[in-house]
């Protein structure tokens, strides 16, 4: 092979990708900037949870349905609004609160009948945000609760204790070296990933450009073989991934404390790893594409496709079931999950292997596609 | 030097390039002349090692020293420097730095390749720029350089198409004069263009392609023998012309309109041209211009298929 060419090839793809510093700063600013606004949406450990809005209308106005009223109001879970029951209802419908909860008239008889005669069950009408709706369960969770401490209260006597929750709970966030979680470190990973992605996709525009331009030909009329050529795409291809990816977890641990918790030796071979796939995803792109308008439009959708289903934006515990098992197609997934395994996680190297040999497993299985793929012959004339 | 010998190339059962056999010699430029869809740019590609022909080959260098461009591939392409029609140069690269690039493409390193650089921006009269980057450079300069970096390893062999295009006069001289400088070294020069003026003024033999295949190959004198007219006579005339009936008339060669043009060829000037004007008077086409000029090689190209040169 002549290094000296393959060499020069890779130093002046570097030296015309970090040159042109326009598009750098975007490649790095991007990420950092939509990564903060991820993290800070999706909370970190270090702040307080936000409070769950909720209208309460108490049409009972009995000592019982006053005591759970109060209680309800000094739950830190929620940040509750007393009014009437259309009032409730309508903040509800308009998106202002979660749910709106009505206490009916006759609820604190009704219940002690039911609770002590067997009689029949007061119905508290609650009405839910459609677009909100995993947060019924836990209205419904902790009105339960209120509810059958205030009995406890209202009603008294020995044993009324009982009806209070008999257990507590100790809350402690399973992340690394007992920090708190940083929701920072998902999000920088997530968009680290999605605007590496994105850089993968000039490497194969670039190289359809070339082709374009004439550019590629005058390369492969060199005595050059087609590894070295393709081969020096791939390897400026990772190296830019790879420094980028060092910026942006610079700005990550400088800006916003996100850790390296887990291996630093499995973080840097994930990096590599994903570095890889990145430029080899662009060498398929360039392989298949045809034209860099159409090719760029296409990749930047199944790129964002692949960032999507690889928990990039949100965690993809949140998925469904089967959702979270197809996922596990995407290259991304295991490059978001490495990413976080080595960072907040705090896990070591074994749960970087994993990720490790299904990322460049996909690099290669890009790789081979690509070389199959691409069109050596020049346009016919 | 460079030398194709029965080479054949088809695209879905077309025949694009069809029993091609050339050779171009050191120290002389040869041109490659032929309409669009003659075949020039796969013969080329052939040529450069660009596409692979499906039978024929293509032979670099003489004596002990003559590869076989499929079979010793690494080796031929050292020994050839292409310039692309398109401006193959990387914009935002300075030019020494494109250069430089080039060069290690072909093995060159260290001093012999900034030597190299440094002769290559000299002799195309872009030493003093060479570390502005081309998207700072006129149209004629980006040619140059363009022609500079398939110079920088020093070929043997210097396959050029069409890399005039879109250049002004004064540049285009100086790309001449770089050329012919070259020729004078002894390297082989094989130069596509669809411009006759420029074919004309610089090679020393022409090879006409048309439908793939090799129409005629010769020196420009011997194309012009070739010709049953060595003067041409341009007119500019009212109404349709019967060039049939004029093709008859002595001493009036292969007569052509386009449009108010007539152009036809004339064995003695003298006597065609008042001859002509009076055979155009009696039919009643008014003339409004005349001219007259010497054969070239879109009269050899319409001599030889009955077709013009299409651009």
């Amino acid at each position: 092979m002549n290094l000296a060419a393959f060499r020069a090839l890779v130093r002046k793809d570097l030296v015309l990708y970090f040159s042109n510093r326009r598009a750098l700063v975007m490649s790095i600013l991007a990420p950092i900037v939509i990564a903060a606004f991820f993290g800070a949406v999706f909370g970190s450990g270090s702040e307080k949870p936000s409070r769950i809005p909720i209208a309460l209308a108490d049409r009972d106005a009995s000592a019982l349905s006053r005591a759970i009223v109060a209680s309800i109001a000094a739950e830190p879970a929620f940040e509750v609004k007393n009014v009437d029951t259309e009032a409730a209802f309508a903040l509800a419908r308009q998106g202002k609160v979660r749910a709106a909860v009505v206490l009916p008239p006759g609820f604190a008889e009704q219940t002690r009948k039911a609770l002590l005669a067997g009689g029949a069950k007061a119905v508290v009408e609650v009405r839910y945000d459609p677009s909100q709706a995993t947060a019924l369960a836990l209205v419904r969770g902790l009105l339960a609760q209120h509810v059958m401490k205030a009995l406890g209260d209202t009603i008294g006597g020995p044993g009324a204790a009982a009806f209070g929750l008999p257990f507590t709970t100790d809350d402690v966030a399973s992340t690394a070296a007992d920090r708190p979680y940083n929701g920072y470190a998902h999000a920088f990973a997530g968009m680290g990933v999605q605007f590496i992605l994105f850089m993968g996709i000039e490497v194969g525009v670039g190289v359809l450009l070339a082709r374009r331009m004439g550019l590629w030909k005058r390369l492969r009329a060199a005595p050059l073989s087609r590894t070295l050529l393709l081969g020096s795409h791939i390897a400026s291809g990772a190296i830019t991934a790879v420094v980028l990816l060092a910026i942006i977890y610079a700005a990550a641990i400088a800006i916003f404390h996100v850790r390296i918790d887990g291996s630093a030796v499995g973080f840097v071979a994930i990096a590599i790893a994903f570095a890889l796939l990145t430029s080899s995803f662009g060498l398929l792109i360039a392989a298949i594409g045809k034209t860099p308008e159409a090719t760029r439009g296409l990749a930047i959708f199944a790129t964002l496709v692949m960032v999507m289903l690889g928990g990039a934006w949100v965690p993809s515990f949140v998925f469904p079931q089967w959702l979270q098992t197809a996922s596990l197609a995407v290259p991304t997934r295991w490059a978001v999950d490495g990413l976080d395994a080595m960072t907040w996680r705090g896990l070591g190297i074994d749960a970087a292997v994993g990720p490790v040999v299904v990322l460049l497993a996909f690099a290669a299985l890009f790789t081979a596609i690509a070389i199959w793929r691409f069109d050596w012959e020049e346009p016919r004339g | 030097m460079l030398a194709a010998e029965r080479l054949c190339k088809s695209y879905g059962g077309r025949a694009v390039v069809a029993d091609l056999s050339l050779a171009v010699a050191g120290g002389e430029i040869v041109g490659l002349l032929g309409p669009n869809g003659a075949g020039k740019s796969t013969t080329v590609a052939m040529l450069c090692g660009l596409i692979a022909a499906d039978s024929g080959s293509v032979f670099v260098g003489d004596g002990a020293d003559r590869r076989q461009l499929s079979v010793d591939a690494h080796d031929a392409k050292r020994r050839i420097g292409v310039v692309p029609q398109e401006l193959s140069i990387y914009e935002n690269l300075g030019a020494a730095a494109n250069l430089m690039l080039f060069g290690a493409l072909y093995g060159l390193a260290g001093a012999l390749l900034r030597e190299r650089v440094a002769a290559a921006l000299a002799l195309v009269g872009l030493a003093d720029r060479a570390a502005d980057k081309p998207q700072q450079f006129s149209g004629g300069m980006k040619r140059r350089l363009n022609i500079a970096a398939a110079l920088v390893h020093d070929p043997d062999i210097l396959i050029l198409d069409e890399p005039t295009v879109g250049v002004d006069p004064q540049s285009r001289n100086a790309i001449f004069d770089n050329l012919e400088s070259l020729r004078d070294r002894g390297k082989a020069l094989l130069y596509t263009t669809h411009y006759m003026e420029e074919a004309e003024r610089l090679c020393d033999r022409v090879v006409i392609m048309d439908h793939g295949q090799v129409v005629v190959s010769d020196t420009l004198a011997g194309l012009y023998r070739r010709l049953p007219a060595v003067e041409t006579i341009e007119l500019e005339v009212d109404g349709v012309v019967d060039v049939a009936a004029l093709a008859r008339e002595p001493g009036i060669e292969r007569p052509l309109q386009d449009g108010s043009q007539l152009r036809a060829g004339v064995a003695d000037l003298g006597r065609a041209a008042p001859a002509l004007l009076t055979w155009l008077a009696a039919r009643g086409h008014a003339v409004h211009r005349i001219s007259s000029g010497r054969a070239g090689l879109e009269d050899v190209f319409l001599s030889l298929t009955g077709r013009q040169l299409r651009d």
